[in-house]
């Protein structure tokens, strides 16, 4: 059967990895295949590479990255930050992209996904939903899509935008808290399973992860089919074995 | 200089493909092309493929290259992957049906959509990662491959082989489908050797120097 993927995702500004908390006060955290090559040999099931490079005229300084990353890792590779046609798709496909993740351009036009998703295949298209708890106390839950790094809100309801996505051609869901990202408190396990039990496709949890109990929880509680986690790997504060072995132990189905 | 030819139809990404064959390659050269008369003086050829089916008969047409993998199959080592692995059979149910290349007889059939209200735990389509491939029967690809190693997998449909006898692997995910064939000088994977590690990389190895 299937195994649930540990996927690192990487933040990237003019071909280096960066670290920060959320935009600010980021840091330089290395070279691109460096770092991709010490995931790859802990055992990560995927890499993300999130481009977070402000200047259009940098782009082309992605593809670089995509490339040299390409050509000596082999595990499956997603590029997001900045998708916006599908000549940007077929570009990161070019470099070496296994799949392009979508995000604000998907809500600016939906339609999008799908000739992405009919030219490329779906299995390429993962559309990116960052979403935010917007109930009031003691009413039933109820989530927001926003766009431009959490920063806009769109008025849609983040389940019906989940289920109008795959409709639309999504091979793949990563959903991120935007009320968990960057707190370390693990993610938001409701968004997750109420999103994972209304769709078809899989399901990437994002967004909180402090420790290897909250990739456990994103699978067991979230329904998940992979986890992504960016600080806890990049800080040392674990290694993707220890994750791996963490969720083994406690029946997980992981591949070792 | 032995050469190994990836067929290039315009559809996906041959980056990492091509990038996995140079390394494991040893004294082979790697081409890349979609010109039939280079691709035919290459000593074997591989076939990827990713995006729908009825794009892929196209391109193969549009391009003369159908005809092309239809004569290199009769004597080259040829490894199709992923949708160049669908290809290889006699008919396709994606995209409302297409007819194929009919090398391997049978046919390719989507995965059950899981039930809209099933709870998060029923199994989604596509069928997307690790997945452990039980060897169902010897062959020189699997050489330093140990069973039941887990290969990186990303689709929707799946190949329903007429005979049992050109199943090499089979895999598990609704059901046991089967996940790699053999007949002859071909073979053919379900799965991204280019996209699973090691043990990818000694497959491929295996098929550049396969000599059936």
């Amino acid at each position: 059967m299937l195994a649930k993927r540990i996927i690192p995702c990487l933040d990237i500004d003019r071909g280096r990895v960066v670290k920060g908390v959320k935009f600010e006060d980021v840091q330089d955290a290395g070279d691109p295949v460096e770092v991709a090559r010490k995931y790859d040999a802990q055992g990560a099931d995927e890499l993300v590479f999130l481009d977070i490079t402000a200047s259009v005229d940098d782009r082309p300084t992605l593809f670089q990255t995509v490339e040299a990353v390409a050509s000596q890792i082999y595990i499956p590779l997603t590029v997001g930050g900045g998708v916006r046609s599908c000549a940007d798709v077929r570009a990161l496909l070019s470099a070496g992209a296994d799949k392009v993740s979508i995000n604000t351009s998907a809500v600016e036009n939906p339609d999008f996904v799908t000739e992405a998703g009919d030219r490329y295949g779906v299995q390429c298209i993962v559309v990116a939903i960052d979403a935010k708890r917007v109930n009031k106390k003691k009413e039933p839950p109820r989530w927001e899509v926003f766009t431009h790094g959490g920063r806009r809100a769109t008025g849609l309801d983040a389940i019906e935008w989940a289920k109008t996505m795959v409709r639309k051609g999504a091979g793949e869901l990563l959903v991120t808290s935007i009320d968990r990202d960057g707190t370390k408190s693990g993610y938001d396990n409701e968004l997750l399973a109420a999103i994972s039990a209304s769709v078809s496709v899989p399901l990437i949890a994002s967004g909180g992860v402090g420790d290897l109990e909250h990739l456990y929880q994103g699978l067991a509680a979230g329904g998940a089919d992979a986890v992504l986690a960016a600080s806890i790997f990049h800080q040392g504060t674990y290694t993707v074995g220890e994750a791996k072995k963490y969720l083994s132990d406690k029946g997980v189905r992981i591949r070792l | 200089m032995a050469s190994v030819g990836i067929i290039d139809y315009g559809m996906g990404n041959l980056h990492s493909l091509g990038k996995a064959l140079e390394r494991v390659a040893g004294g082979t050269r790697v081409v890349t092309s979609y010109d039939p008369d280079v691709l035919l003086k290459c000593d074997r050829l591989v076939l990827p493929g990713v995006g729908g089916v009825r794009e892929c008969m196209r391109e193969l047409q549009r391009l003369e290259l159908n005809q092309m993998v239809i004569e290199a199959a009769r004597k080259k080592p040829m490894l199709g992957i992923c949708l160049g692995m669908q290809v290889f059979l006699e008919w396709s149910d994606e995209n409302g049906g297409v007819p194929a290349l009919g090398l391997f007889p049978g046919k390719v059939t989507r995965f059950p959509d899981p039930p809209e209200d099933g709870g998060a735990d029923r199994l989604k389509v596509p069928h997307m990662g690790w997945n452990r491939v039980h060897q169902t029967r010897a062959h020189p690809l699997w050489e330093g491959v140990p069973d039941d190693t887990w290969f990186y997998f990303v689709h929707s449909y799946h190949a329903e082989p007429a005979c049992a006898d050109h199943v090499l692997g089979s895999s598990d995910y609704t059901k046991t489908f089967a996940c790699a064939l053999a007949r002859d000088n071909l073979v053919a994977v379900q799965f991204h050797p280019e996209k699973s590690q090691n043990a990818g990389m000694t497959l491929l190895a295996n098929f550049v120097q396969w000599d059936p």
